[in-house]
């Protein structure tokens, strides 16, 4: 059965440095840091004080005004999603069904996949509620039951629901087509991205809106990722603190933002002179059966998923011009992170050009795969390679070429990897387009 | 010739029943897994029952290997080595783990409610939580694995871990039509031939405080505290909620070709897929039931099939007002208003599994096919004008079963149809 082939035509990232590609790719040439003191909540009970957090950001911003109330039901990470996928949506030169103007797809044909993490309910609100309901200092089950729990809004579980990103996109845009959510980890939005183009490949649609988006901007995040053992600790020198495969990685941060990016069937994108920023030529998935064995981290699916992506790109690793892996800071995850790559790509691995770009935004964890794609497709139009950040000086036992110069060179094919926590991997391969 | 996808293996822990053939027997017999909620003091909720997985432990060297196992891992892990086992893939030399994928749509694991909650108290000062307090008690009283085993993905740790699975792994967090999800885009993985094998399904609980809190105050739960047995009541006239449930059920799917050449046992064939999105609002189903026939309609297409090939329909069906009346129209919608075909919810007696829902239902439609019986909607005692369709109300019916339709709908507009068929050669 032949395969329809799928293009990129828009680009949407909200990530710390840049709302809208162009912003968030100037930013990673102009060499910016954008890790910071979190301002976002009080985190000084905390041994991590920094992160990669959007200020001033808000949803309300990228709705149509009929949808503004909604915002109010929205955790941070649906905030980002709309916002993103407004973005993308632009970008592509389609009207949706949900914008206003004459639509130029039709709802069925347009689908929806979003990465998502485990949204953490907002404790501020959540305390509120629950301390409604003690009895001598203790929380007390039967009061909550009876009357306690009337204190949160009637939709308090949507706000935090992992399908409810794409939810409120697919409202927005009326897209009305095939919908998923995936809950990988660090790898969703790749994930989400290659599942959405295998459905516009074989007919189901010609066009989704798909990538990812997490904030982890949160005490729970903070908590989670310090259980794991794998955050910074320092926090004099934000801006340098988060250094993906640098002699001096010392940690992770987290960070938030997300991507999304319309992908489209490339016959429909050409005939409506589309903008096209890259064609999707591999997409592979992959898992490490060691995933179980946290902290320890587990990217041997890697493997898997990057000779998947090749093998369905048709693709020999001397052909690959650009890597961007997930690089998360933490030295025993980079280190395996690298022999991975170095594994999957043979010779090519310690040669392939490397850019790593948490080293600016800090860990996007389920939106970092999506924005990495984004940045890929970018590299791929503008045709450079941009410096990378807080890596001058690439660890020995990672062995990879991360130029820490900008290189403006002919680039064909990019490759784009995550694993998360727990063991899945995915990677996809970015073609650059030629009418 | 596109490749075909077969069921070799499924595996069950519900509410009525640690494996498939109690679980089938409890739905012929028209049982309630449903009772009074035991896993947390739920009296003075406005729900004060679920359909709980009673009495349940690990086999011994599942537990060994996955002590931090969460509730619904474990369930998981039960109903995957079954499927596992029906499957006779681990004595197989055709056992490939590089070739074998898995996906889930498992849900969130369960809260260190006890803990997460007493910190919220003890760091609230002065009408505010102070949240330098809230850190520093976290790392004192929270603990790594009961913070990690709740992240989404780990239910597919588990199961690769278990049987060393390498190949593709996804999990799809759709609310309660995730596992109806992942058993299609798992159908899509072999058809294109990314693996040979997926292990597919979904696991789920979310009887804990703040589940029930969360559907409680959405006013999805039924609350016929007078008449447990008889509170899930799928189509009825004075249906008022449904029944939350947990549990597991994973099947193993296997390319047609490779199923057959090294002789597994083949139990059904998955035809069709469709996913769609209502698009409409957060809260409310598109009232009339677009959404729900355009899963049912994509569905048929990528079957190849018309509406009057399918023989029973395993509705979504939870008992809520709006969802059996938007699932009816839906229907009627597809397969026109003088349909004759047999429907019934199992979340009539099963309870509503969440994220597990759609795998288990979709179990029972592989053994009507097999029994050629239908399991009935208990507790549909008074017809409801707005559901005016057969849906085999209180007793079990024999009947010809060779095609099956599986709806699955979930909160935020996501509407999943699967079609299984009797093998053919």
């Amino acid at each position: 059965m032949t395969e329809r082939r799928v293009v990129i035509t828009g680009l949407g990232v909200v990530a710390p440095g840049g709302r809208g590609i162009g912003e968030l790719f100037d930013a990673l040439l102009a060499g910016q840091k954008h890790v910071k003191p979190i301002s976002l909540f009080d985190a000084s009970g905390f041994a991590t004080r920094i992160g990669g957090q959007l200020d001033d950001f808000s949803a309300r911003d990228y709705v149509p005004k009929s949808y503004r109330k909604a915002v109010k039901v929205m955790a941070r990470d649906i905030e980002i999603a709309v916002a993103a996928a407004d973005l993308a949506v632009r970008d592509s030169g389609i009207i949706t069904p949900g914008l206003e103007g004459t639509p130029t797809i039709e709802p069925a044909q347009l689908g929806c996949n979003i990465g998502a993490g485990l949204i953490c309910a907002d404790l501020d609100e959540l305390a509120a509620a629950v301390n409604t309901s003690t009895t001598d200092g203790k929380f007390d089950i039967r009061a909550w039951g009876n009357a306690g729990m009337q204190n949160l809004t009637p939709l308090w579980l949507l706000k935090y629901l992992p399908n409810m990103l794409a939810c409120h996109v697919t409202i927005i845009h009326l897209a009305k087509g095939p919908s998923n959510t995936i809950t990988c980890g660090e790898c969703s939005g790749i994930l989400a991205v290659g599942e959405a183009v295998r459905a516009v490949a074989r007919g189901a649609c010609d066009a989704e809106i798909a990538g990812g988006a997490e904030s982890k901007l949160n005490p729970m995040g903070l908590l989670r990722q310090g259980l794991l053992n794998r955050l910074v600790t320092n926090n004099d020198a934000a801006g340098e603190a988060m250094r993906p495969f640098d002699r001096g990685h010392c940690g992770t941060v987290i960070g938030e933002g997300g991507g999304l990016l319309v992908v489209e069937d490339r016959d429909r994108a050409m005939g409506r002179n589309a903008r096209i920023y890259a064609e999707v030529v591999g997409f592979g998935a992959g898992c490490d059966p060691d995933g179980i064995k946290y902290p320890m981290a587990t990217p041997r699916g890697l493997i898997n998923a990057i000779g998947a992506a090749l093998a369905d790109a048709k693709l020999r690793p001397d052909e690959i011009d650009l890597l961007i892996p997930q690089g998360t800071g933490v030295p025993a995850e980079d280190q395996a992170e690298a022999q991975c790559l170095k594994q999957a790509l043979g010779e090519r691995g310690t040669k392939v050009p490397v850019l790593p770009s948490a080293g600016m935004t800090g860990n996007l964890f389920a939106g970092a795969g999506a924005v990495n794609l984004a940045v890929g497709a970018m590299a791929l139009q503008r045709q450079v390679i941009p410096a990378a950040i807080n890596c001058s000086d690439v660890d020995p036992a990672c062995g990879l070429n991360v130029p820490n110069q900008t290189t403006q060179t002919p680039l064909r094919n990019v490759l784009i990897a995550g694993y998360a926590v727990g063991g899945q991997a995915a990677a996809m391969i970015l073609r650059r387009h030629q009418a | 010739m596109r490749r075909r996808v077969v069921i070799t293996g499924m595996g069950c822990v519900t509410p009525l029943g640690h494996d498939v053939e109690t679980l089938w027997q409890a739905l012929l017999q028209g049982k309630s897994g449903i009772s009074k909620t035991e896993i947390f003091d739920a009296s003075t909720f406005p729900s004060t029952f679920s359909a709980q997985v009673k009495n349940y432990r690990m086999p011994e060297h599942l537990a060994k290997r996955h002590e931090h196992a969460g509730r619904h891992t474990s369930f998981a892990l039960g109903a995957a080595e079954q499927a596992w086992k029906q499957s006779g893939l681990g004595e197989s030399k055709a056992y490939n783990p590089d070739r074998t994928g898995i996906y889930m749509g498992s849900g969130e694991g369960n809260l260190d409610f006890d803990n997460f909650t007493s910190m919220l108290i003890d760091a609230w000062k002065d009408g505010k939580l102070d949240t330098a307090q809230w850190g520093k008690l976290a790392f004192e009283r929270l603990s790594l694995h009961r913070e990690q085993e709740q992240e989404a993905n780990m239910v597919v740790a588990h199961l690769a871990a278990e049987f060393g699975i390498r190949g593709p792994a996804f999990n799809v967090l759709t609310a309660c039509a995730a596992s109806t999800q992942a058993i299609g885009e798992a159908t899509m993985i072999l058809r294109r031939g990314d693996a040979d094998v997926v292990m597919a399904g979904g696991a789920h609980s979310m009887i804990h405080p703040y589940g029930v809190t969360g559907f409680s105050r959405l006013t999805a739960l039924s609350r016929n505290n007078d008449d447990i047995p008889g509170a899930s009541r799928p189509f009825d006239l004075t249906r008022d909620g449904f029944v939350l449930g947990e549990g597991s059920s994973v099947l193993i799917l296997e390319e047609f070709e490779s199923a057959k050449k090294r002789g597994a046992k083949m139990l059904a064939e998955i035809v069709g897929y469709g996913s769609s999105a209502d698009a409409f609002r957060i809260t409310d189903q598109d009232p009339d039931g677009a959404g729900a026939a355009s899963g049912m309609n994509a569905a048929l297409a990528d079957a190849g099939i018309g509406p009057g090939e399918v023989d029973y329909i395993s509705a979504h069906g939870t008992g809520t007002k709006q969802n059996d009346q938007v699932e009816t129209r839906g229907m009627i919608a597809v397969f026109g208003p003088e349909m004759k075909i047999p429907i019934s919810s199992i979340k009539s007696m099963v309870g509503h599994l969440i994220a597990a829902a759609g795998a288990t239902e979709l179990v029972s439609c592989v053994l009507a096919i097999r029994d050629q019986i239908v399991p009935p909607t208990a507790n549909r005692n008074t017809p409801d004008p707005e559901c005016p369709l057969d849906y085999v109300p209180l007793v079990a019916r024999k009947a010809k079963v060779e095609t099956c339709m599986k709806n699955s709908f979930g909160f935020g507009g996501q509407n999943d149809s699967l079609i299984v068929r009797r093998v053919r050669e």
